[in-house]
């Protein structure tokens, strides 16, 4: 127990850590930059409208003020921390005076939904398709279904999901393609809302699916077909065993230990697919609202997203590390 | 090398396709050195004529003759992919050699900032870098940033190759010899991780491409360059396939898979080159 408290207390500065250098990161990029959000902003609303210069310039120190970026470089780092930890990035331009944060809040739980429920399905069936495929080796349906996922797995997201939203929206137009839920319907805990929403996701999942089957597949196979030369597996067999208890407890178990790990590392990948799904989807998660914002010119909305992207994947793959020694009773003996 | 490489054709079925579909898109691409027409200038021909003898692969909404546009669009994104690899692939073997061989805090520290390079979600930051460039984010800058991204799981593979060759018997041999430790880094261990890094190359290259893909969908990049994304962001902005110019994006989607189920096939097949129990197996040993 003491040696998990360590690990898990190890694990914690290191979640801390990440979150930190990316934010500052996020910080240094920003305040490196060529270009000044204030200037941006003042082009942006002036464009389309005749103010007086008078009004510019009070605009102009409004913003500045908003922005703080008159200050010196350290002054503006200390307050964008007081100000993030408050969990106040400043007020959205595109949906002003609504703040960023809220925004984000609001698109939050559309891509947490997503991003888990199609992580869950493609890592399950993955590695149980690519687990019997491992020990059936000369099984023609597990090879026919390897080869469809591996022939998907190197299509980038994008282009996954933009075929699948040809074929459901133009040829075949049987399921929703855009939005996550019927516009009749009223947002609540209600069966037909939790029904529209369930269909709105459909696609979006699938495409999600669809590329993610072929890494774990593809994992699995090669682990267990590994595992099932070893001795004890073969003694098992032997020792007349019955084969769905070698395959399930004694095959795949073992070789779903190193595949928990690379669950922690592949996440920031398939965020980043998610909200690039969402995009093509137009599902109103953050990925939509961050594409929204870039073109709105909305500088605390896209900080937002980054930082909320940042801690929301560190987090998940904190919780995904703190699972592993439970699985790995090696892992918890050291 | 060159053994490696005739046996990789002759016994890997997967290798030899890959090699096949990369051979072609290679080709395709660099037909655009013999462009008869400048691909940035637009309604330089008939626009949306469908596919025919004269315009093999149509032309688009915006006057352009697509072969010629595609060929360098993938010319560009093909180049882009090779600049991005390269560079992280310098990262990931300096990274990963010397955290191997050194040890001690100098592997932790490196180690450390590689967890964080795994675990920071790259394409918002990328969004938030196009944010703040605008104009300034050419292909190049792009890939800049790309490679100071796509190191980190490969410094960690090369990493633990070096772990095991540090304790080898020519490492010492090298050391009592007298030989500096970059002198034994780069003549006695990369030759071991070449092999990584070819396989590695691939994919990075299929995740880069991949990147640039989807930012340029966006509109997120120079949509002015032709690559493989701009020319779907393009085809979108016209609405293609409302519009019935269906070629416009199916032609650049078929060739998209191409490629990248080439690079694929070839990096998977290389790996399994790498763990000698499968290669002996394919063999049939």
């Amino acid at each position: 127990m003491q040696s998990y408290l360590w690990f898990a207390g190890k694990r914690v500065l290191q979640l801390v850590a990440v979150i930190f250098f990316g934010v500052s990161a996020m910080f240094l990029v920003t305040y490196l930059s060529p270009i000044d959000p204030v200037e941006q902003v003042l082009g942006r609303l002036s464009a389309r409208s005749n103010l007086s210069p008078e009004a510019i310039a009070s605009t102009r120190i409004a913003l500045t003020e908003m922005f703080g970026t008159g200050q010196p470089m350290h002054q503006q780092y200390w307050n964008f921390w007081t100000r993030l930890l408050r969990g106040d990035l400043g007020a959205s331009l595109m949906a002003f005076p609504t703040p960023a944060m809220e925004l984000v809040m609001r698109g939050l739980p559309w891509t947490l939904g997503l991003l888990l429920t199609s992580t869950f399905i493609t890592f399950i069936v993955g590695n149980l398709m690519g687990g019997l495929a491992g020990y059936f080796q000369n099984n023609r349906l597990f090879k026919a279904f390897g080869i469809v996922t591996m022939g998907l797995q190197p299509i980038p997201y994008y282009i996954v999901a933009f075929v699948i939203l040809i074929i459901f929206g133009f040829l075949w137009p049987v399921l929703p393609i855009s939005g996550g839920f019927a516009m009749d319907v009223r947002p609540g805990w209600t069966l037909p809302f939790m029904l529209s929403v369930l269909q709105h996701s459909l696609l979006p999942a699938l495409s999600l699916v669809l590329v993610g089957l072929g890494g774990w597949f593809i994992g699995m196979r090669a682990l267990v077909s590994n595992i099932v030369t070893e001795d004890y597996v073969t003694y098992a067999e032997l020792a007349g065993v019955r084969r769905d208890t070698i395959v399930g407890g004694y095959v795949m178990r073992n070789a779903l230990v190193p595949q928990i790990t690379a669950l922690a590392m592949v996440i920031g990948g398939v965020f980043s697919g998610t909200i690039i799904t969402e995009q093509v989807f137009n599902y109103p998660g953050i990925g939509s609202l961050l594409v929204d914002a870039v073109n709105a010119g909305d500088y605390s909305t896209v900080l937002a997203v980054c930082t909320v992207s940042i801690t929301a994947v560190a987090t998940a793959i904190f919780i995904v590390d703190l699972l592993h020694p439970l699985l790995d009773p090696r892992v918890r003996a050291e | 090398m060159f053994s490696i490489f005739r046996d990789l054709v002759r016994y890997n079925v997967e290798f030899a396709i890959g090699l096949v579909l990369v051979g072609i898109m290679v080709v395709f691409a660099g037909l655009s050195f013999f462009s008869p027409i400048d691909p940035s200038l637009i309604y330089m021909t008939i626009p949306d004529q469908p596919p025919s003898a004269q315009f093999w692969f149509g032309t688009n909404s915006r006057g352009q003759d697509m072969f010629w546009q595609l060929s360098a669009a993938f010319k560009n994104s093909l180049q882009f992919g090779i600049t991005v690899a390269v560079l992280s692939r310098i990262i990931s073997i300096t990274v990963g050699l010397a955290a191997g061989y050194i040890g001690g805090w100098v592997d932790r520290v490196l180690m450390f900032v590689n967890d964080i390079f795994v675990a920071v979600p790259i394409f918002p930051i990328l969004v938030l870098f196009y944010f703040v460039l605008r104009n300034h984010m050419d292909s190049f800058t792009m890939a800049l940033i790309l490679a100071c991204f796509g190191w980190p799981f490969d410094a960690r593979l090369i990493r633990s190759v070096a772990l095991g060759l540090k304790h080898r018997e020519f490492t010492r041999h090298a050391v009592f010899a007298g030989m500096s430790t970059r002198k034994v880094l780069l003549e006695e261990h990369l030759p071991y991780v070449m092999p990584i890094v070819f396989a590695t190359f691939m994919n990075n290259m299929l995740w880069s491409i991949g990147m640039e893909v989807t930012l340029a969908v966006l509109g997120f990049t120079n949509i002015n360059n032709p690559t493989i994304g701009t020319v779907l962001y393009w085809a979108n902005s016209h609405s293609a396939m409302v519009v019935g110019v269906w070629w416009w994006l199916v032609i650049p989607v078929i060739l998209i898979v191409i490629t990248f189920l080439g690079l694929f096939l070839l990096a998977m097949s290389m790996n399994e080159y790498i763990d000698p129990r499968s290669r002996l197996r394919r063999m049939g040993a």
